[in-house]
């Protein structure tokens, strides 16, 4: 059974009289990787900054291992922080930087001796393969070299929950992939709770035990990487979440959705009879079939090759849907599609039903040929379409 | 490839500098001049320097406009650094106008500041019973440095990351202690710096020095100027020099530090982005 550590309890945040977060109910637990992902100024800094005690929270509580901390200053909480971009002391060296809050501890009202503060920087140092450079002007390091700095300075004060904002994003693609590897080994080796920020979903769903979505200051979802992956609560989710072609659909009953006046059958329940619903489909979990045997039929409209998989956008009745496949199916050519009932998600509607999930305007190539797909409509509207 | 100045441009610039320096160096030559005649060269001497230092009054103000400058120069950087500190976490409804209200006692003439203050502390000064002397010749002075200071040490406050002090409450500093161990390191090039200008401003100043200092004390500019009226003596082309030479030094100092501080940050903008 995981610890409880940190709670936010009804927290709520605006500035100047405009709301940044609102409500939010959330637990970390003990040991525990868990991602705030969102996109840009939906809240998440500001839920981190609330954790840190930087900001106050306009209502609602903070709880640390089942103490209110509202009032607790951020040098008193066992917490530290990386910044969005790292916020190194320029005046100071290395290992100075790394030093600082070392030699700000006090243990049984004691300093701790300069060579405890300097056998934990080496060692520190060492964890983040910074070797050799504990001499060097901070501000003569790469982007990458100061992230690693800004690690050491908040691990080598070992506090229990280590919050961080974007650390990756000022790094390349490839530095990126090395560091979300390294940054999931300490988390697993040193057993430090990880509050981690992102806006990029690949990361979050590599690194995460738990991901929070948020979206304008409110929670969306929260759940394992798959959980969020394969039951996305909302449009919003899905469409944050990797790509997903999102419609509209009428659930019958229990395993049996209606889309574009066809049925089909799916594994998810308890909706009321004849609810209208969003369904999400994924690109991947879609057959190309022959034309005749297809439960629906298209046009493909535009097609991008990405190594293994082709993305090709489908025109069914006008809206237009993105398959990932590794047939090549060359534009203007019709295809039948079949859906197993485990690649159908039924989500209830939501205030953002309708805004996601259309890929009409996935390409420019796609648009000169949306002329020839309008001539195969007339043809392809007969049978089961009747809504 | 930067064009050729044109002959008439160079020739413009020269006659500009000979306008500019040329009374300057004169006053330098004849300071060394082994005569009293102003206008020809009679042989190197450094007699003028040796009665300068041996003349007890000027001596005295010497004393005089070095230790007002220290203290006005020390007094006014804390107030300005402060201040700075008070308008950068100011709301910036607030800090547009206040900045501004800032800026206002540096263009004002000085003849207006010293009339000013004069009479300010008069009218104090009948009601305490104080008259004009050192002490209000040193508040003058630091009147007139802090809008400086603070100026000179705004930008270095702009520069810093607002992070930066988070960052350090977060590694476990009160707020106080991230002020001396985070902010103070940051703005102090331009403490330093806002520091040399108010001592150079304060060395220099005649004009609020004539209003405020009172019948007793001289500061060096003061000094030269009753020398002028008293009789004309190469005394006073010595003293000028000597001046001249401190004020153009401080100055130099003070573009050095600028120059290598752009320098830095330049290198800095550059580490970040690679
Ligand atoms: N100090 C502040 N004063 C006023 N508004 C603020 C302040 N801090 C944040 N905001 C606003 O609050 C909202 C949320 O900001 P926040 O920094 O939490 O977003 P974020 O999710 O971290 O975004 P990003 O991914 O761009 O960092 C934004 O609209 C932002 O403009
Ligand atoms: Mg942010």
């Amino acid at each position: 059974m995981p610890k409880e550590l940190i709670r936010l309890s009804n927290c709520a945040m605006a500035f100047d009289g405009e709301d940044v977060l609102k409500n939010i109910n959330l637990y970390f637990n003990d040991k525990e990787f868990l991602t705030l992902l969102g996109p840009s100024g939906c809240g998440k800094t500001t839920t981190l900054r609330i954790i840190g005690g930087f900001l106050k929270p306009i209502s609602g509580d903070v709880y640390f291992d089942g103490v209110r901390i509202n009032d607790v200053p951020p040098h008193k909480r066992a917490v530290n922080t990386i910044f969005q971009k790292y916020a190194l002391f320029p005046h100071l060296n290395v290992f100075e930087n790394i030093a600082f809050g070392l030699k700000l501890q006090r243990q049984n009202g004691k300093k701790l001796s300069k060579t405890e503060i300097s056998s934990r920087v080496f060692e520190m140092l060492d964890i983040v393969s910074l070797k050799g450079f504990e001499k060097r002007d901070v501000t003569s390091l790469s982007g990458g070299q100061q992230q690693r700095v800004a690690i050491a300075r908040a691990l080598v004060n070992r506090p229990k929950v280590l919050l961080l904002d974007e650390p990756l994003g000022a790094l390349d693609m490839r530095l990126r992939k090395d560091m979300q590897i390294e940054l999931k080994r300490i988390q697993q080796t040193t057993g430090i709770t990880f509050i981690y920020v992102t806006h990029d979903q690949e990361e979050a769903l590599a690194m995460s035990d738990t991901i929070v979505v948020m979206e304008s200051g409110e929670i969306q979802q929260i759940g394992t990487p798959e959980e969020i992956y394969n039951e996305p609560k909302n449009a919003f989710v899905a469409d944050f979440i990797g790509e997903s072609n999102i419609l509209d659909g009428v659930m019958h009953s229990d395993g049996l959705v209606e889309i574009f006046g066809r049925k089909f059958k799916c594994l998810d329940g308890g909706f009321k009879p004849m609810e209208l619903v969003d369904v999400v489909i994924r690109p991947e979990d879609i057959d190309i079939v022959d034309v005749s045997q297809g439960m629906l039929k298209g046009t493909v409209t535009g097609i991008t090759f990405r190594g293994v998989l082709y993305d090709i956008i489908v025109d069914f009745h006008g809206f237009k849907w993105l398959i990932q496949t590794t047939d090549l199916c060359p534009v203007g050519s019709k295809i039948g599609i079949k859906i197993d009932p485990d690649g159908i998600h039924i989500m209830h509607k939501s205030q953002f039903s309708g805004m996601f999930g259309d890929y009409s305007s996935f390409s420019d190539e796609y648009d000169e040929i949306s002329d020839v797909a309008y001539e195969f409509e007339p043809e392809e509207a007969e049978g089961n379409y009747e809504a | 490839m930067k064009k050729k100045p044109s002959f008439f441009a160079r020739f413009y610039m020269a006659f500009i500098m000979l306008f500019l320096y040329a009374p300057i160096f004169v006053l330098i030559v004849f300071s060394f001049n082994s005569t009293r005649s102003r206008t020809v060269w009679t042989g190197f001497s450094f007699q003028w320097y040796q009665r300068l230092f041996s003349d007890g009054t000027i001596l005295d103000a010497f004393y005089t406009t070095l230790i007002i400058a220290a203290l006005a120069a020390v007094i006014s950087t804390v107030l300005g650094t402060f201040a700075a500190i008070g308008f950068y976490n100011m709301r910036s409804r607030w800090r547009t106008p206040l900045t501004q209200i800032n800026n206002i006692p540096m263009m004002n003439a000085d003849i207006v500041t010293g009339v000013s203050l004069s009479l300010l502390f008069i009218s104090i000064g009948s009601l305490l019973r104080f008259r004009l002397g050192f002490g209000t010749l040193l508040i003058a002075h630091i009147v007139f440095c802090v809008p400086y200071v603070v100026l000179a040490i705004m930008p270095k406050l702009r520069q810093i990351d607002r992070n930066l002090v988070d960052a350090a409450c977060d590694l476990g500093c009160t707020w106080m202690k991230a002020f001396w161990k985070v902010i103070i390191p940051e703005i102090r090039p331009g403490i330093i710096n806002g520091m040399i200008i108010a001592f150079t401003l304060s060395i220099d100043d005649f004009v609020i020095s004539y209003f405020t200092a009172g019948g007793n004390i001289m500061t060096l500019p003061m000094q030269i100027f009753s020398m002028t009226r008293r009789r004309v003596s190469p005394e006073i082309n010595a003293l000028s020099t000597i001046l001249f030479l401190s004020v153009l030094t401080l100055l130099i100092i003070i573009n050095v530090r600028d120059i290598k501080q752009e320098e830095k940050l330049k290198k800095r903008h550059a580490a970040l982005n690679n």
